[in-house]
């Protein structure tokens, strides 16, 4: 049995295959508005030292991936260890060397990699005009901007993927994230602006 | 050394993997053997399954393993066919 063959198993027979697109789709979508709100937040107050927009960004970035990935690890492993001494008391037996005893030691960390993946990973891509902009790269419209436009992209491709999941019609689920994605952005203009 | 022609094992397993997976990773580690599986009796957390492997030389110990590494546990042989050396494996 091959690497992915082996993580489908294990998967399947703890029935996590859900849980690790939710972690996925949760996760992903505190990244992208994370960054959202902050590079707004940065337009508003008018920084132009795109080093230090880079720097605040890639430290939350790299806080959200490291924040999914202990938080996830810690919480699914308990749950583990404990579905597992469920059905070792209902079997009677020790089942460590078995392939429950492997997913529940397995599993936990898959989680907890795509749970802290997914944050740090759609950080990176909203950030990319940005570092591409460093290398002197000329972009069609402003870092910043070509920043929204990225993260507003991926939000509105996180609801087509949960409408894809979901049955429902893909483009109400993107335009569904979309909105809120709108709305969290009206909303840090409408305050930090203000604030000023 | 005489050659196992067939098994039947009562087998207590979790719900997951499901018999389809059981059968095949049974299957698999008997070489040209042909496997059935039947839901016995379904708990809340297990199944109890018999495990009827029929072939031309059944490995034991390789069955024995994969059960064990899907979970399972052997509860009973309830069933031997075996050949001994030297006999007409056709039959009659």
């Amino acid at each position: 049995m091959n690497l992915l063959d082996q993580v489908k198993f294990l998967l399947g027979i703890t029935r996590s295959s859900d849980i690790v697109r939710r972690y996925f789709v949760v996760n992903g979508f505190d990244g992208a508005l994370t960054m959202l709100g902050l590079i707004i937040g940065f337009l508003v107050s008018g920084a132009s030292d795109l080093r230090v927009v880079i720097n605040v960004c890639l430290g939350a970035a790299i806080a959200l991936g490291m924040s999914g990935l202990s938080s996830a690890y810690v919480s699914e492993a308990a749950e583990r260890r404990r579905a597992l001494g469920k059905l070792e008391e209902a079997m009677i037996t020790s089942l460590q060397d078995s392939a429950h005893g492997e997913a529940a030691r397995g599993v936990p960390l898959l989680i907890a990699l795509v749970n802290g993946l997914a944050p740090l990973a759609i950080s990176l891509s909203i950030l990319l005009p940005l570092f591409l902009d460093q290398t002197g790269l000329p972009l069609p419209i402003p870092p910043l901007y070509a920043a929204i436009v990225v993260a507003l992209l991926i939000i509105f491709l996180l609801g087509v993927f949960l409408g894809r999941i979901s049955g429902v019609s893909w483009l109400r689920s993107g335009i569904q994230t979309l909105l809120v994605a709108i709305v969290t952005a009206t909303l840090i203009y409408v305050f930090t602006a203000n604030s000023e | 050394m005489a050659i196992v022609k067939k098994l039947v094992l009562d087998v207590l397993k979790p719900h997951q993997p499901n018999v389809l997976e059981f059968a095949r990773t049974i299957a698999s580690a008997s070489n040209k053997c042909r496997v059935r599986v039947t839901v016995l009796e379904v708990d809340e957390n297990t199944e109890t399954i018999q495990v009827v492997v029929e072939g031309g030389s059944i490995d034991f110990e390789a069955i024995q393993s994969s059960i064990s590494e899907l979970g399972g546990s052997l509860h009973s042989i309830d069933e031997v066919e075996v050949q001994g050396k030297g006999q007409d494996s056709q039959g009659p």
